[in-house]
């Protein structure tokens, strides 16, 4: 294919002070314009407001009688704690202006350091806002986990009252469930996505910030389930149990709704981007395979997360109005919670692999210098399993008394949807086929997962199958079986694609000894913490038991003392983190891996219009094996900004 | 993988697959010999032999699978490795695709998962669902259980020893424990699980309150119990001993408490116990609810079972609420 002159190449000069828009409120300088401190003040009003409120309206209407705990105030207590909290960063500052007939006022756009404190339209600040995000919720969720874990050291003596483990046990399921979800899309999906399509921005930039404002919201607001007294219900928070439990249960639900619009926006934003950003010539056939992924992942946030939203507000208004939507006594059904969070939940749960197989996608060329093997099939099996990721999720209800004569169906769709997550395997080995393997850290990472997800995988084809899924269902063999696919395979991706991808990011290199450290402790210890509780679970514990056999319990304890070293793992990343970004930064060469992607080739560090002019792409991507070939972008270096020139025409 | 080869370069697919083959049949044996025999959920049901042997087949097949990937990655980091970091930014061999490579993995996973569906199905309709809740409306069931469960609603005896009959067994889940009615001895209700050997059981599962799941491990049994459904899960029991009785969905605090042990007990010594026990419970039957697929909990919520003082909960919603309380 070629790219001709036929197209016209947009030549945009950027001025070195952004354009002049009306001055508003918001730019007034320092502590009066509005960044974190003032969306705190506004939460806590919004708060305060919202409770009272609650209380107005639905005074002496209590969860438990004369317990002062409304669940009325207590929901709308967090909601306007919320829009609080969008009003005091600014989100809100556009619409309503726009509501009100005036001219949208324009976000202030600094250039120092409390630009990450800020509502901020940069896609490259946003990026980082998340890198930060989602590593402070992962270390909460992972210090959550070594609590589980000192629980579990022993079978009959308690550390925590049954009651404080399973909320632990809760608050850990569902503050890491939402991270992963996000912890791929938000911080590198936002950060390299334009890059590499070789556009200049977002396509909704105020929607992306919100998508990063509203998740913090979203995760203080599960968060606040804590000093509520925390939920009974795990992650999956099923119905009848849902509907009993309390004030901590409506932070989960509200929760959820208030991620769920993050979600929801961050994946609308970032397909729309994809769809209509791409440079001239990033044909679909041209598009990193990162890229793909993150669209197959983003038209994922977009269609599965409104049903989670809905069924999380049916919840809260169960709870508070009393309505009957889960509640069988009064015409409700709980199989309705079950089948709308499966719903959702199985198209999650390739929201948090499908990234992860884009990272390594575009990490192994890199580091095998060599072309990816089966690129089309590649982005097809992505696009596959996207697609049937929407008609499985009844796997997670074979016991529950469902129809019976729908389980071989579900069966059969669950297992064909290893055929497309399979493709991966085809990618990896094929690449690896006679490679030159470099083995830097993000490499190691990369591999790391195939042998992780191979192990999630092949445990997810016995859990399909109906008569071993009675065995294993709702044990500890499901559980081993999640945290391969997400942790093993996600977490070890992200951890790659920081890795890789951080040099660009900050400027920085990550140190590559500290780095293997991490590596090889993190790996050997994850597989440590999890391969035996395979074992645990066919030997029959089940999940979420703050009690078990005491035959186990040296299954258990080694599992244990894996996770406590597995923690230790995080925290020589922390220090790497630390060490290689503050204490004794390291400059980052302009092109550290040698990669021919589109999102090295700019300035370093990237400047606020990503490419001074839109580069042209001019063939397909990963031609590492060749010493002849064409440069994969025109970057329009030394073409001049003035004219219209056709940079790299007709080149094969 | 892909077949081309370089003239000066061993053969690395013959190499890798006479490993994959000799590995994966030692693994396959070694498994199949030592370890399949151990695998839970045992021999004690017919549903545990067969889940025992689905999964077996399942290891049996996903062992080759891992062994051939590791064995790819293994030789790919040892062979193709450099032993330095050294960039050479020029690479390997520049396949992008391989068409015979492609097709034969799409065609060999395909065929895989669809015999993997195929035999997934045939064994969940022949073992009756394989021990599975099957929903209130059981599709594949062993014969004379619509006959058992007529007789349970009736309350009339369908089973003695060497009757071959259906037996039907209520499984109640509630905060925090497992009560289980015996339909055709009374409908009393005991906290003991006990069944003869070599019957054909029909549980039939619900719950009071929340979502519980009755999981009988030895049993190979895995039933949900929501409230006001009636969950049917077949198995036939082979052989005698205890077993054990979790609850696999989480069900509030004491979810990791709610277990207790049953028995299979040779056909006459049910029979006694049986009988004894409808005996010496019939007074506190006769102030149990008729025996139901479900119950329903009155506006208390809680299980709603009659108090020693006569009254039908502890307080009286009446009291409470005045007449306006929805009825249960």
């Amino acid at each position: 294919m070629t790219i001709s002159a036929e197209r016209p190449i947009e030549v945009v000069t950027p001025s070195a002070t952004p354009p002049a828009y009306g001055r508003s409120w918001t730019q007034r300088p320092g502590w009066m314009s509005q960044h974190l401190g003032t969306a705190i003040v506004a939460a806590i009003l919004g708060y305060a407001i919202g409770h009272w409120f609650g209380n107005y309206l639905a005074s002496g209407y209590s969860f438990v009688a004369n317990s002062g705990q409304n669940s009325i105030a207590d929901a709308l207590a967090l909601t306007f704690g919320v829009v609080g909290w969008l009003l005091g960063i600014g989100a809100l500052n556009y619409p309503l202006a726009k509501l009100i007939g005036r001219d949208g006022a324009k976000e202030e756009t600094v250039d120092n350091w409390t630009k990450y404190f800020r509502y901020s339209l940069d896609h490259k600040v946003v990026g980082l806002q998340y890198v930060v995000g989602v590593l402070l919720f992962m270390f909460t969720g992972g210090l959550l986990a070594m609590a589980i874990r000192t629980e579990l050291l022993n079978p009959t003596t308690h550390v925590f009252s049954a009651d404080t483990y399973i909320k632990i046990v809760s608050e850990h399921g569902t503050v890491m469930m939402m991270m992963a979800t996000s912890i791929i899309v938000g911080p590198l999906g936002n950060y390299l996505v334009p890059l590499m399509i070789g556009a200049r921005r977002m396509a909704f930039p105020r929607i992306e910030a919100l998508s990063f404002w509203i998740f913090v919201a979203g995760y203080m607001v599960i968060f606040s389930a804590l000093p509520y007294g925390g939920f009974p219900t795990g992650w999956t928070g099923y119905a009848p149990l849902q509907t009993q439990a309390g004030p901590g249960m409506i932070s989960y639900l509200l929760g959820f709704a208030v991620i769920g619009i993050g979600m929801m926006a961050a994946g609308f934003n970032i397909a729309v981007s994809i769809i209509n950003y791409r440079a001239p010539g990033m044909t679909w056939s041209r598009l990193p395979i990162f890229v793909w992924s993150i669209l197959a992942t983003a038209a994922l946030l977009t269609l599965a997360t409104p049903v989670l939203f809905a069924g999380g507000l049916f919840g809260v208004l169960d709870k508070t109005v009393q309505t009957a939507f889960y509640v069988t006594e009064h015409g409700g059904s709980s199989y309705l919670w079950q089948n709308l969070f499966w719903f959702f939940g199985h198209p999650e749960v390739y929201i948090m692999a499908l990234p992860g197989f884009g990272i390594v996608g575009e990490i192994l060329p890199v580091f095998t210098r060599k072309p990816l093997f089966a690129y089309k099939v590649a982005a097809a099996g992505m696009i596959g399993v996207a697609l049937l990721s929407f008609f499985v999720w009844q796997h997670h209800l074979f016991q529950s008394g469902i129809n019976p004569d729908m389980r071989p169906l579900f069966m059969l769709t669950t297992e064909l949807i290893s055929i497309p997550t399979g493709f991966i395997f085809l990618v990896g080995m094929g690449t690896l086929y006679k490679a030159k393997i470099r083995f830097e850290v993000p490499m190691l990472f990369a591999m790391a997962l195939f042998f992780n997800f191979l192990i999630g995988g092949v445990t997810g084809v016995f859990l399909s199958d109906v008569p071993v899924n009675v065995t294993v269902h709702g044990g500890f063999f499901v559980l081993s079986h999640f945290h391969y696919t997400i942790m093993g395979g996600l977490l070890f991706a992200f951890m790659a694609g920081l890795y890789y991808w951080l040099p660009k990011m900050t400027g920085r290199m990550m140190n590559s000894r500290i780095g293997k450290w991490h590596f090889w402790t993190m790996f050997i210890f994850f597989n440590l913490t999890f391969f035996p509780m395979f074992i645990i679970g066919l030997l029959g514990q089940p999940r979420r038991v703050y009690t078990y056999a005491p035959r186990l319990q040296g299954l258990n304890d080694f599992s244990s003392i894996s996770a406590f070293l597995l923690g230790v793992s995080f925290l020589i990343f922390f220090a790497n983190l630390m060490w290689s970004m503050w204490i004794s930064p390291v400059k980052a060469p302009a092109n550290p891996w040698d990669s021919l992607g589109l999102e090295w080739q700019t300035a370093n560090p990237v400047p606020s219009y990503n490419f001074e002019r839109i580069p042209v792409i001019m063939t397909d991507p990963y031609r590492y094996s060749e010493a002849d070939a064409p440069a994969f972008a025109d970057m329009g270096d030394g073409a001049g900004r003035s004219s219209s020139t056709t940079a790299g025409s007709s080149q094969a | 993988m892909a077949t081309e080869n370089a003239q000066n370069e061993p053969n690395h697919l013959r190499r890798m697959t006479t490993a994959w083959v000799i590995i994966s049949v030692i693994a396959d044996v070694l498994f199949w010999v030592f370890v399949g025999p151990h695998v839970p959920p045992g021999h004690m049901t017919e549903t545990a032999i067969n889940n025992q042997r689905t999964f077996n087949v399942l290891l049996v097949i996903a062992l080759p699978v891992l062994i051939g990937v590791w064995i790819y990655l293994g030789y790919a980091i040892v062979v193709w490795g450099s032993k330095r970091n050294s960039v050479d930014s020029i690479g390997g061999e520049s396949a992008r695709t391989n068409r015979k490579a492609q097709t034969s993995w799409i065609v060999v996973t395909s065929v895989v998962v669809l015999i993997l569906a195929g035999y997934g199905s045939y064994a969940v309709i022949a073992e009756h669902g394989s021990g599975g809740g099957e929903g209130p409306n059981p599709v594949w069931t062993p014969s004379g259980a619509a006959q058992a469960q007529t007789a349970a609603l009736a309350g009339t005896q369908n089973w003695s020893p060497g009757s071959k009959n259906v037996l039907p067994v209520q499984v109640i889940g509630q905060q925090w424990k497992f009560t289980y009615r015996y339909p055709t001895f009374g409908g009393f209700e005991t906290t003991q699980l006990i069944l003869p050997v070599n019957t054909e059981i029909a549980f039939n599962v619900t719950s009071l309150d929340v979502i519980h799941s009755f999981w009988a491990y030895q049993l190979s049994v895995k039933a949900d119990a929501n409230p006001q459904v009636n969950d049917v899960a077949y198995t036939e029991t082979k052989q005698m001993g205890n077993f054990v009785v979790r609850c696999s969905e989480l069900c509030g605090i004491w979810h990791g408490s709610m277990y207790n042990y049953g028995k299979v007990v040779s056909q006459s010594d049910f029979m006694n116990w049986a009988t004894t026990t409808e005996a010496a419970n019939a007074a506190n039957t006769k102030l149990l609810p008729p025996f139901a697929w479900t119950y329903v909990p009155d506006a208390n919520g809680a299980s709603g079972g009659y108090y020693p003082d006569g009254k039908q909960t502890p307080y009286s919603t009446v009291e409470l609420y005045g007449s306006k309380t929805p009825a249960s």
